[in-house]
């Protein structure tokens, strides 16, 4: 085989390696990108009961409540508006109310049932989305801008 | 006065790295050969300059100097020494500390051992390694002092991070930054051979053992990483394609091609610019991961915006390597010609195959994990890419390179032909199906990528093992076999253990990722739960105290039909300093699958808690198979082939990258 021909099979397989994972990558992009919702955007937009999403705020101060059977509702704000959120399970070890949280699943008829409740960060720190939530809804306190992340 | 001395000595060091970057560099283009000269002696003092820098800070922590901020940000008097020890580089100051030292270990090394490599090669090399490591002094030195002191120190730390008081901490950043770093070896070699301007069997044989030393490195500091999310963080889980965790996973993707085309350029003398390319692809890929999760720029744009010179620095040098090389690459690549001829169906061909696939799969992992930075840095909104999308694009590349990697070894080099290799794979084909199908009667309603899996595990592993019995002429002439055993190449070994090994791993993936079995609920005292057959009775929950910490440590009594099988005790524990809470699970292994409960909040006033039960089948083969391919990297940095042309030192550093 000629040098030619050697590079051409070579283009002509990388060629297709791509093409199949472009598509995949494609096809996967419009099943599994989760969209970031803040109570405010939630409460506008209501994307369906069938749209998985994430949602993002504050747990509101005193709004934790154990129904039984490790059923756990709480609320989430963005000193805006609020959302009432049950999840079933157990909390992250991050968990505090007045903190933030990142919580994904379905919002049906007025509640939010999550399946996932992350605090993907320490104890004084909050996920960039729920700061970027909360300083659209105009509610940002500075004293927080000041608190630094560490997400080592 | 141990901080000045530490922070005085990592300045002293960067001066010599200065000094090693550009005149030997100037030397060997110009010929003179008192500059050349220069880089070993160089390359050793810096080592010793850094080494002395690290103990400085490893004895702060021992002695829990407050009086240093990054000391009483990080540590406290009352964590375990172990704790702060390896608190040393459970931090970003730290850590970044620990990346110099390993990489000037490596410098060092070339300096030590190469003297088998032509001089004004070795100096290129170590003048390259000379300005990765310049990139590193300063951002240390002028964003990341871990030095620095606070006046008046307090009176106690803040303390470590309860969640790396683990002892995986003392092992997994490591291991990770010796791969990472390694892949340094690999840059600086291809660097300095496109300065030259030459690539031959000789590059390829100095280049393929580092790489293999950082690739094994990498393999064990990334399973390690997961075991211990596995039972630390108390989800089940063992991989979430997070974005920390694809940083790791791709070089190991790009590092993997690496080992493979640097087989092809010492064999057949061909694939050498792609090599080159791949070898700064990989390390490009290191740094991003490095920076990506020391700077927090994936986890939260957050922490890039609170230290924006930090976030500058970075992606300064960030375009500084990867742009300064591909340009390299653009305009002195093309001098590198390939001679050997190439055919599709050949063991370079298979070769080429694993390569198009890797760098396929590394691009996607490199998409999905960029693609939301993009999207939210251009106002495009906010998403979230996770397992969903990686399962989805991942797993499809990854089953025709699997189904190729029991063909390859049994292709030979230049010409080969297929039908031969698949009627000695008839045999694995079998078994693949017979596997598949047992599987999909035994699990039904489980998903068909787990099914498939199993049937690929058995395919890979029994189509290595008939390749092995092959070259071994094993059920021709058992009787010659065993000296045929002793006889064969340890690379070979080092093949065949590390395809086998991938198979393993393969099923433990299918196992745990397909039929997991899981219950939450709330538990009384002296309640059952059955999962998965397993009986767990609770028996309740008591508070005990550690050094640091107090716990709330929940007991289980597992039994199947009636038989003891084991005790389990999940905590969950209070670290006092912090008053943070951290998971600990309670895991027991099998072959058969893991064990796994963790328990939650009290709930009601009768001793109830809430638990979350799993039984995690197949587990144990992910780290089974991991081990058996870092155990046959290991073989075949042994091999003699390294040897070659360095009679002495080869030997030596062999042994080194070895440990």
């Amino acid at each position: 085989m000629k040098r030619k021909h050697k590079r051409l099979t070579f283009i002509f397989m990388a060629f297709a390696l791509f093409s199949i994972a472009t598509s995949l990558i494609l096809a996967a992009l419009e099943d599994n990108i989760i969209f970031f919702y803040s109570p405010t955007d939630l409460i506008h937009k209501d994307p369906g009961p069938e749209q998985r999403l994430r949602l993002g705020g504050l747990v509101a101060e005193k709004s934790l409540r154990r129904i039984g059977n490790a059923v756990i509702t709480f609320k989430v704000t963005d000193n805006t508006k609020t959302i009432n959120v049950r999840y079933k399970g157990i909390l992250p070890d991050l968990f505090r109310e007045g903190q933030g949280v990142v919580t994904q699943g379905y919002y049906i008829s007025g509640i939010f049932e999550a399946n996932e409740v992350l605090a993907k960060h320490d104890e004084n720190y909050m996920p960039a989305e729920v700061a970027n939530a909360i300083k659209k809804s105009g509610q940002w306190q500075d004293n927080r801008t000041a608190k630094k992340g560490r997400t080592e | 006065m141990i901080a000045e001395l530490g922070h005085f000595t990592l300045i002293l060091a960067l001066s010599v790295a200065l000094i090693q970057a550009f005149f030997p560099l100037l030397g060997a283009q110009k010929g003179n050969n008192v500059w050349i000269s220069l880089a070993p002696p160089a390359a050793i003092f810096q080592f010793l300059l850094v080494s002395i820098s690290f103990a400085c800070l490893t004895q702060l922590y021992i002695t829990s100097d407050f009086s240093v901020v990054n000391v009483a940000k990080n540590s406290n008097t009352a964590i375990p020494m172990i704790y702060k020890v390896s608190g040393v580089w459970g931090n970003h100051e730290g850590s970044l500390l620990l990346w110099v030292l390993i990489l000037s270990i490596f410098g060092s090394a070339v300096a030590y051992f190469g003297n088998n490599l032509p001089p004004d090669f070795r100096a290129r090399v170590l003048s390259v390694q000379s300005m990765i490591a310049i990139g590193f002094y300063t951002f240390i030195l002028f964003t990341s002092n871990p030095f620095e002191r606070i006046i008046p120190p307090p009176i106690n730390g803040r303390d470590l991070n309860p969640l790396l008081q683990d002892p995986g901490l003392a092992f997994h950043p490591p291991m990770l930054y010796l791969g990472y770093v390694g892949f340094s070896m690999a840059f600086s070699f291809a660097i300095a051979a496109l300065i030259e301007g030459r690539v031959d069997a000789a590059w390829a044989r100095w280049v393929r053992p580092w790489t293999l030393a950082a690739w094994l490195f990498l393999t064990g500091g990334i399973a390690l990483g997961s075991w211990w999310a596995y039972y630390e963080l108390g989800w089940g889980g063992w991989w979430y394609w997070d974005p920390v965790e694809n940083a790791s996973f791709m070089p190991w993707l790009a590092g993997t091609a690496l080992l493979h085309s640097a087989t092809v350029v010492e064999k057949r003398d061909s694939l050498k610019g792609w090599t080159v390319l791949l070898a700064i692809i990989t390390f490009s890929l290191s740094l991003l991961g490095t920076f990506l999760v020391r700077s927090g720029v994936l986890t939260s744009v957050h922490t890039f915006a609170t230290d924006p010179t930090r976030g500058v620095f970075i992606l300064g040098l960030l375009i500084f390597v990867i742009g300064g090389s591909l340009v390299l690459f653009a305009w002195r690549g093309p001098k590198l010609i390939n001679t050997g001829f190439f055919q599709p169906i050949s063991r370079e061909g298979a070769l080429l195959f694993n390569n198009l696939g890797m760098i396929t799969a590394t691009a996607a992992v490199l998409l999905g994990t960029l693609y939301p930075l993009f999207l939210d840095a251009t106002g495009g909104g906010k998403i979230s890419v996770g397992p969903p999308f990686f399962n989805a694009v991942f797993i499809p590349i990854m089953v025709p390179i699997t189904i190729a990697m029991a063909v390859g070894p049994f292709l030979n080099w230049k010409r080969a032909d297929l039908i031969p290799a698949f009627s000695r794979l008839k045999f694995a084909l079998t078994l693949a199906l017979i596997m598949t199908a047992l599987t999909w009667v035994w699990q039904k309603n489980g998903p068909m990528a787990a099914t498939l899996g199993m049937g690929l595990a058995v395919w890979l592993g029994i189509g290595t093992l008939s390749e092995l019995a092959t070259k071994l002429h094993l059920f021709r002439s058992p009787i010659g076999a065993w000296y045929r055993i002793k006889r064969l190449p340890r690379h070979k070994w080092g093949m065949s253990l590390g395809h086998l090994g991938f198979a393993i791993a393969i099923a433990g993936m299918a196992g745990a990722g397909g039929w997991t079995k899981e219950s939450i609920q709330v538990m009384q005292p002296g309640e059952t739960v059955t999962v998965a057959g397993y009986d767990f009775r609770f028996i309740g929950a008591n508070h005990i105290r550690g050094p640091n910490y107090t716990s709330v440590a929940g007991k289980f009594i597992i039994t199947q039909e009636e038989k003891l099988i084991t005790t389990l005790v999940a905590e969950k524990r209070t670290y006092l300093v912090t008053d943070t809470l951290t998971t600990e699970a309670a895991i027991h292994t099998m072959l058969s699958g893991d064990l796994y409960a963790v328990i939650g909040d009290s709930e009601g006033k009768t001793g109830a808690f809430v638990t979350r039960l799993y039984f995690n089948p197949l587990v144990v083969w992910m780290w089974i198979g991991t081990l058996v391919m870092v155990f046959g990297a290991l073989i075949s940095l042994t091999d003699q082939r390294y040897r070659i042309g360095a009679p002495k030192r080869g030997r030596k550093v062999t042994v080194i990258t070895a440990q």
